[in-house]
């Protein structure tokens, strides 16, 4: 059972990127049809530098396609917009302001009343479970609590599709299981579409609806697997025999890619 | 043997890499060294190693700083020289914070000053003097400047680089939540660069000192740097070197005002844990 509609909402149609490297173009990514209905959570992994980020920086409008376009709802991508949230690796905090100042930001371009705003703002903090640290600057918290400021940060103006890159990958073990259960608690409780990006295949498995695998250099669609883990799913979950089997074929789908490009990289 | 072996133990602690040490410490070692030097200065004047002419005693140096606090001269000076300081360095930032910070976010501004600027600040600004009294008289306007061209180039390229250095995924963020460029330049990238920008405020205004005496060399009647330089001609060691204490001195007040403002501004950037 997944709670996904079968609405496409996102859209990437022959999305491809090239880079101009020392004047000369670098495919970074070929192609890459995808479609994503509305609330589905799709991982996405790859070896490094196959393309990941540069893929979400497409869907969020911050790089621009070379080719191919992206839609939403049917509606193509020109730039970054506020029906689409990120959530960085680096957390990209506003350190000057403070948790609530934070969050309270994102919600600036709203027609909320300031009272509706300040619902919102003690509602997210409640949510990522930073309650009693409103007044508390970035750099008073560990690393857990920072990202979760920075999920609160993407989420309190609703916006429709949150992308994720690699958002855990700084954190210890502990923390990143505790956030892997936090953000499915989220998103199961707001709507919305979700991309993420992640090289950490455990993960990816165990949040998403589908997992996307992509081949290097360029980056293209290798494999697209749906995840039939019932939810909610709870951590003991990666103990499941299937869930075995999903890792064993997207781990020996990475490591084809990875011996690919150190083949490639031989003189 | 016992006691070598835990002296030289205790010492070792004092030299590991990059390690703390007990900040009364470090304090008291900041105080070691000047005493040291302070120390030998005497000895080397007091059993007359070196004449007087060339290297006045710390007795001389201070009954000199006396003298020029009784004349009152000491205030005056350092009032019009800290005033010139100020006026020089405040107008260069008023011009180099807006072009810094162009030239951080546009490359084509960057294009067009970045060379340009390169090769004036490699520029001796005393050779600027004769130019600058045929444009600016011989007023207090040449002398700021003067301050300003020893101050400015630098400036605007630190800025720059503050400008730059700051992380890129903040204008993303900003840009996914809907900001306009002008928004983000104004509310984004400035605050997030100002601690940077604040450290070199701080930098360019302890260069804006070392240049007063470039600035008061010519056609001064009065200042700081102006005093020095009448002293050579009397060879008042004493002067000079009091003088160049006293500037030394004052930069490092300057210095300690823009530390402890900083801190108070940007408390959210000191790590709290
Ligand atoms: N601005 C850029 N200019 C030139 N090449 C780039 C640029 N950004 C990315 N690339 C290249 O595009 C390819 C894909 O980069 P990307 O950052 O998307 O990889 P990734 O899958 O996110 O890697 P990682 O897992 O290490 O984060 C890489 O080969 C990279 O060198
Ligand atoms: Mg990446």
């Amino acid at each position: 059972m997944t709670r996904s509609s079968s609405e496409p909402m996102l859209v990437l149609d022959g999305v491809g990127k090239n880079f101009l490297v020392d004047k000369k173009s670098i495919v970074a990514i070929d192609s890459i049809d995808l479609t994503l209905r509305k609330n589905e959570f799709v991982s996405v992994v790859g070896t490094s530098g196959c393309g990941k980020s540069t893929l979400l920086n497409i869907v969020g409008g911050l790089e621009e396609a070379t080719s191919g376009e992206v839609r939403i709802n049917g509606v193509p991508v020109t730039g970054p917009g506020r029906d689409r949230g990120f959530v960085f690796q680096s957390y990209s905090l506003f350190e000057w302001m403070t948790v609530e100042g934070n969050i309270r930001f994102a919600l600036e371009k709203s027609n909320h009343t300031k009272a509706e705003k300040s619902e919102l703002v003690a509602h997210f903090v409640k949510v990522v479970g930073l309650a009693g640290f409103e007044k508390a600057f970035p750099r008073q918290l560990s690393g857990g609590m920072r990202q979760r400021v920075a999920i609160a940060r993407a989420l309190v103006y609703k916006p429709s599709i949150l992308l994720m890159d690699e958002p855990f990958g700084a954190l210890d073990a502990q923390t990143r299981g505790m956030m892997q259960e936090l953000l499915l608690q989220v998103w199961e409780d707001h709507k919305v579409t979700v991309m993420f990006v992640t090289h950490d295949v455990d993960e990816a498995i165990f949040l998403a609806d589908r997992v996307i695998v992509l081949a290097s250099r360029p980056g293209r669609l290798k494999r697209d697997i749906q995840i039939d883990l019932p939810r909610p799913r709870a951590f003991d979950i990666v103990t499941r025999p299937e869930f075995a089997e999903y890792k064993r074929q997207i781990l020996s789908d990475i490591r084809e890619e990875t011996l690919k490009v150190m083949a490639m990289e031989q003189p | 043997m016992t006691s070598a072996t835990s002296l030289y133990t205790r010492l070792a602690r004092l030299f590991r890499l990059r390690k703390d040490i007990h900040p009364t410490l470090f304090t008291l070692s900041g105080l070691f060294v000047p005493l040291v030097l302070l120390a030998a200065w005497w000895g080397a004047t007091a059993f007359g190693l070196v004449k007087p002419l060339f290297l006045p005693s710390p007795g001389d140096v201070i009954a000199e700083g006396w003298r020029q606090l009784t004349e009152g001269i000491l205030f005056t000076d350092a009032k019009i020289s800290t005033y010139r300081i100020l006026i020089g360095w405040l107008v260069a930032t008023v011009v180099a914070v807006p072009v810094g910070v162009l030239m951080g976010n546009f490359r084509i501004i960057e294009g067009a000053l970045e060379p340009l600027i390169s090769t004036i600040r490699y520029m001796p600004v005393v050779a600027l003097i004769p130019l600058s009294i045929l444009w600016a008289g011989i007023g207090d306007l040449q002398k700021v400047l003067i301050l300003f061209l020893g101050t400015f180039f630098q400036q605007a390229l630190m800025i720059m680089d503050n400008v730059k250095n700051i992380d890129a995924n903040l204008i993303r963020a900003g840009q996914t939540l809907g900001f306009s460029n002008q928004e983000i330049l104004r509310r984004i990238i400035l605050p997030a660069a100002m601690p940077g920008i604040w450290d070199t405020f701080r930098i360019t205004i302890g260069w804006t000192w070392t240049y007063l005496v470039v600035a008061e060399l010519v056609a001064a009647s009065d200042g700081l740097g102006r005093r020095i330089m009448d002293a050579q001609r009397y060879l008042a060691t004493d002067t000079i070197l009091f003088g160049t204490l006293l500037i030394g001195l004052l930069g490092l007040i300057t210095d300690y005002c823009f530390k402890k403002t900083g801190q108070v501004l940007f408390r959210w950037n000191k790590a709290g844990r």
